[in-house]
């Protein structure tokens, strides 16, 4: 919202103050101030009242004219001029020579052979409004010679407020309210707004309104006749344009002046369109023509404004084009009304229509305002039109009040929230100032809440606290560190050990973390054959490339390392992420942190690649939970598993997740020539496991034994069974040397290490081991292919 | 019979003079010493000798014997030496300057960040939470103050799932949890809540170089009896200044949140120009970094706290946001772009 510091001056007096200073203070109290700051007219000088006194036509020109020009000194002055609306007696804006127009010193200046001796200007040219259509027509009664900027607000400082930060604040929507601000921030008085006295219109006939809806909350009206008036003064034209609204005709000005300095909108009715207001709703959609000219669809929900069954606007967003006032416009009806905040936002999101009404609307105005906001209006048009008559009562229809609001606190609450010591004296003067009532006795605070801050702003203690501090200033406040007692802050293990798998994956093993997104993206599964699962769905995604939340981080790794195939003939990846699987019992999303591991290699072979994934996750656990991972066989269920080597992993009888090679339909898709494996495990799972301490044992000073066996056997699992069996405490290393398959079959061979603490070893005790778990795998059918070598 | 051991001893003395290595060396010492060599020849002549002979004889021959041992002992070692500094120096000279196979890995930017902020926060006594993806609308809005038909709830704005629940949008939304969690402790303890919650976050908007529907934020929380503005202030301050590792000013403004009051923009001095003004800041000196605020009553109504008793200060910070000003990422796409080439520069940063 732009705002004029000229406006905001005709309620508080500045004298002696610096504007600019205020203007940051105001930001820091109240609400962002955007960076740029306009000056407006600073760049314009010399600019004075002229009267045209002669027009010629220029001999060899068709759009000259050559003008003697009056302004107020001995002698005429001579000037050739463009514009089409030159008259003889016309009183115009008139730059003398020496004037400044933005970069531009007039100087004498030869014009198709002819001198000009100043320049007529127009409005446009003087920067305040777009209208090029001529030059400047005055008026007003003005004396010639009259420097332009002593009777007009051409020079003003504008800034910009932040809509977003003015949200919760309907009373800043004008400028009459941010002037409140500034008085507060300033320490002067604001000045009352100018308005006409209603009362001596009371005997008059009423407007016929009734409110059939409760979303309106109050409707005001007056009725006018005799309106001659249809251009506005230019002081009023000159502060619309300069807070960024375009000047239209008198009526509609003045109601958009009041909305920019109180923050009320209201609406002129042509008020030969309008007997019976009725605002209400309809049973039926239909379709509306607004002053726009835009055909829009109504709905059951939207609040109208109507005469009699006829509606005529849409309360609180625009109003309609046949209702509208036109040039011959000398009756009017006027609005000036509050309406539900909610009903009005939700009407404009479904209109898709927002208006600087329905924008101020959406902000829970003040219905106090309603007959204030008509007081002004006449003022400001019988000041500007003596012809112009009230004709009506002021018409009152107040549907709903808000309650008062009154608040109770001691100096003390205002000590411990803000833990500074803000005097009685200060508290009194800032809420008194922003038109709060204040009573004071004894630390005892009792507080009248204002109108304008009680339709949902200030509603408890705390926002007092917000009143009192901004003023005083946050820039002002003691630091001071919490007086709280300190204890030992003990992190949590899922949070730890997530940092430790990250270190040993990044550090130990050079891979990359990522991060990819909680959905699936259609397209990149699509590219690589991977299926969609069913699972939770958004509703409302912009995107339809990504309604369904992933199951697992797979398959989305899986369409990284797509992305990343140039990058490197090898590279390993892992995320810490977010998954869902389905629902729960009671129907919200069951939710699982996992990690995800994906190595990528065109240069080891899918053995050594499979087994270089099994021992990291082995040495994950081995080093954050001193245990060891066992692994079942696991059947594929996933578009993307292959068949074989799909492994369940355990630790301490807990089920982790899966290891796995990528089935090739989609690592050839990714790339022909890669080995693709990866792992997911869930990392609550995996920080449920308790961590195993460690057992130190002293090294024996006695002679070890070693024995190597090679049993025939396709895989090492049940010799290790065998052994852990055997259970015995002799055995202090398991390895597994040599693995090789002749026509015999493929046979294993283990070294056992045996050593005792106190004493050396004998033959028979080692022998009874080994002999004990060699007949333990000969009732497996599984045989000892060479012997013990002691 | 001397000048024999004289001979002997010329030529042993011309042969291991042509000795150029161990293997000829060993030819000499068994030609010479050997079992048949010529000292052990020279000795089986002591048995024609009369024993007077045999006695200065013998002398002379053991007198030889042992100067033979030890000139190939010596020469033996002169061959060792000679043979080390052959292998070195037959070593190459390696080029040093060929420049390093890091083989490193790398941490999501975000990691790095949110450690360092991590950190600063249990160094004072803050307990580090996690939280879920998905919430319920309670735990997001509802529990925080924000009613019903507040814009933050409008449907453009939240990714809602089919069953109800939602994307956070923010993680304040783990704040109710929060402080269930660890009301009875601050009421029956006196122990202080002060926790931080960093967490992934999601808005349903259009993404460009400044924009992502997917980000992280931190979220920090403390409650207890007298928590004060003065306090959030310095914390903030203290904070900030342990994060840029350099004084930092910050500022103030009003800021509306539901779920604070007073609520506030925390604005820092520009990193870049310090506060004098420059382009990245546009030229104010200051950068808006982080909404923080007096936490709610009707909030710490609803995590089980009377807020007659309580007060506390909650801030949101971006991390999201930070990792792109610390790293100087421009686009923030880039942090969920999977991209190796720009996410493996980011090694451990401590």
């Amino acid at each position: 919202m732009l705002l004029s510091m000229n406006w905001i001056s005709d309620y508080v007096d500045f004298t002696g103050l610096d504007k600019l200073e205020l203007i940051n203070k105001f930001s820091l109290s109240t609400a962002e101030v955007e960076n740029e700051i306009f000056f407006k007219g600073s760049d314009i000088n010399g600019i004075v009242c002229a009267e045209i006194k002669s027009v010629e036509d220029h001999p060899e020109s068709r759009k000259l004219h050559l003008l003697k020009v009056d302004i107020g000194e001995d002698e005429l002055v001579d000037v050739v001029c463009g514009a089409p609306n030159v008259r003889v007696g016309m009183k115009t804006a008139f730059a003398k020579l020496g004037a400044q127009i933005g970069d531009i010193t007039i100087a004498p200046r030869k014009l198709a052979g002819y001198t000009s001796n100043g320049m007529c200007c127009s409005e446009k040219e003087l920067g305040i409004s777009d209208s090029n259509d001529g030059i400047m027509d005055l008026t007003d009664d003005i004396p010639l010679g009259t420097d332009l900027k002593t009777v007009y607000d051409i020079e003003d400082i504008i800034f910009e407020v932040d809509n977003k930060s003015l949200t919760n604040r309907p009373d800043l929507w004008g400028h009459y309210g941010i002037a409140r601000e500034f008085a507060a921030i300033a320490g002067r008085e604001l000045k009352p707004l100018d308005t006409a006295d209603l009362s001596v219109y009371d005997d008059l006939e009423k407007v016929d309104v009734k409110i059939e809806d409760p979303l309106c909350q109050r409707y005001s009206s007056i009725k006018f006749e005799g309106i001659s008036r249809h251009v506005s003064p230019v002081n009023m034209r000159i502060r619309l344009y300069y807070c960024g609204m375009r000047a239209l005709n008198f009526l509609a000005d003045i109601t958009n002046y009041i909305m920019l300095e109180m923050g009320q909108p209201m609406h002129a009715f042509d008020a030969r369109k309008l007997e019976n207001i009725r605002i209400k709703r309809f049973d039926k959609p239909f379709t509306f023509k607004t002053l726009d000219g835009v055909e829009r669809n109504i709905d059951e929900n939207t609040l109208m404004i109507c005469n009699g069954d006829t509606p005529v606007g849409i309360a609180g967003i625009m109003g309609g084009l046949d209702s509208e006032i036109v040039e011959d416009t000398s009756t009017l009806t006027l609005e000036s009304a509050t309406f539900d905040a909610v009903s009005i936002r939700k009407s404009t999101v479904r209109l898709a229509h927002r208006t600087d009404a329905s924008m101020r609307y959406e902000k829970s105005l003040d219905p106090e305002m309603t007959t204030v906001a008509v007081a002004r209006f006449v003022k400001l048009l019988k000041d500007a039109d003596s012809q112009a008559k009230v004709v009506s009562a002021l018409t009152d229809e107040y549907a709903f009040k808000y309650d008062k609001i009154n608040l109770s606190f001691n100096k003390a609450f205002v000590n411990k929230y803000t833990g500074i010591d803000i005097s009685n004296d200060t508290i009194v003067k800032t809420l008194t100032a922003l038109g709060f009532g204040v009573e004071l006795e004894n630390d005892e605070f009792s507080v009248t809440v204002p109108s304008w801050r009680a339709t949902k702003d200030v509603t408890i203690k705390a926002d007092i606290i917000e009143e009192i501090t901004r003023i005083y200033g946050y820039d002002n406040f003691d630091i001071n560190t919490a007086k709280a007692p300190i204890y030992p802050v003990r992190p949590a293990v899922e949070k730890t050990d997530e940092n430790r798998i990250k270190d040993i994956l990044v550090k130990r093993y050079s891979m990359h973390e990522l991060h990819s997104y909680v959905w699936a993206y259609y397209d990149e599964y699509k590219a690589l054959g991977i299926e969609i699962e069913p699972n939770v769905e958004l509703v409302n995604a912009t995107n339809p490339n990504i309604k369904t939340i992933r199951r697992s981080i797979v398959p989305t790794q899986l369409c990284q390392v797509k992305y990343n195939t140039a990058y490197a003939p090898e590279f390993a990846v892992f995320e810490i992420g977010k998954v869902v699987n389905g629902y729960n019992e009671a129907g919200l999303c069951d939710e699982h942190k996992k990690l995800a591991i994906t190595l990528y290699s065109k240069v080891a072979d899918m053995e050594t690649l499979y087994f270089r994934l099994r021992d990291i996750l082995a040495v994950i656990t081995d080093d954050i939970k001193h245990r060891p991972l066992t692994f079942e066989k696991a059947e594929a269920t996933h578009s993307y598993q292959h068949p074989k080597n799909l492994n369940s992993i355990y630790c301490d009888g807990k089920l982790l997740g899966e290891m796995g090679i990528v089935n090739a339909t989609v690592s050839k898709k990714i790339d022909k020539k890669a080995n693709i494996v990866y792992a997911e495990i869930d990392v609550e799972a995996f920080a449920s496991i308790s961590n195993a301490s460690i057992k130190y044992e002293a090294p024996s000073k006695f002679p070890e034994i070693e024995i190597d066996l090679s049993f025939v056997s396709n895989t090492f699992a049940p010799i290790s069974k065998a052994i852990s069996d055997a259970n015995c405490a002799l055995i202090k290393k398991v390895e597994v040397v040599d693995t090789y398959a002749d026509e015999n079959g493929k046979s294993i061979t283990i070294r056992l290490l045996f050593s005792h603490p106190e004493r050396t070893l004998t033959k028979e005790e080692v022998l009874d081991v080994v002999n004990g778990i060699a007949a333990a795998l000969e009732s497996q059918d599984i045989k000892l292919k060479n012997g013990v070598a002691l | 019979m001397t000048e024999k051991t004289t001979e002997v001893r010329q030529s042993f003395l011309a042969a291991l003079e042509g000795v150029q290595n161990m293997d000829e060396l060993e030819k000499i010492r068994v030609e010479y010493t050997g079992k048949k060599g010529y000292v052990t020849e020279l000795m089986k002549e002591m048995k024609s000798l009369s024993n007077e002979e045999k006695k200065a004889f013998g002398q002379a021959v053991n007198v030889l014997k042992n100067e033979i041992n030890e000139l190939i002992t010596a020469k033996r070692e002169e061959l060792r030496q000679k043979e080390i500094e052959l292998e070195n120096s037959r070593m190459p000279e390696f080029d040093i300057s060929v420049p390093a196979d890091l083989k490193r890995g790398s941490y999501h930017p975000i990691t790095l960040v949110q450690r360092q902020c991590e950190e600063i926060f249990r160094s004072m006594g803050f307990a580090v939470e996690d939280y879920s993806e998905v919430v319920t609308d309670y735990e997001c809005f509802e529990a925080l103050n924000i009613p019903k038909d507040h814009p933050a709830r409008d449907m453009q704005d939240t990714y809602y799932l089919d069953n109800g629940q939602l994307l956070k949008s923010h993680t304040s939304a783990a704040q109710n949890a929060i402080y269930k969690k660890y009301k009875d402790t601050l009421v029956n303890e006196g122990k202080p809540i002060k926790a931080i919650f960093p967490g992934r976050c999601f808005r349903n908007e259009a993404t460009d170089a400044c924009h992502e529907n997917t980000f992280f934020q931190m979220e920090g929380v403390m409650v207890d009896r007298d928590i004060s503005i003065s306090n959030l202030i310095f914390f903030m301050k203290t904070m900030l200044s342990e994060v840029f590792q350099k004084d930092i000013k910050v500022r103030l403004r009003p800021g509306f949140f539901p779920f604070v009051e007073p609520g506030f923009e925390l604005d820092i001095s520009c990193l870049i120009c310090g506060g004098e003004g420059c382009p990245s800041c546009k030229h104010s000196g200051w950068l808006e970094l982080c909404p923080c605020g007096m936490i709610h009553p009707e909030v710490l109504k609803a995590g089980g706290i009377d807020p007659e008793e309580y007060t506390g200060f909650a801030f949101g910070l971006g991390l999201t946001r930070l990792a792109m000003m610390k790293y100087g990422v421009k686009d923030i796409r880039d942090l969920n772009s999977g991209s190796l080439k720009t996410l493996s520069q980011f090694t451990d940063d401590k």
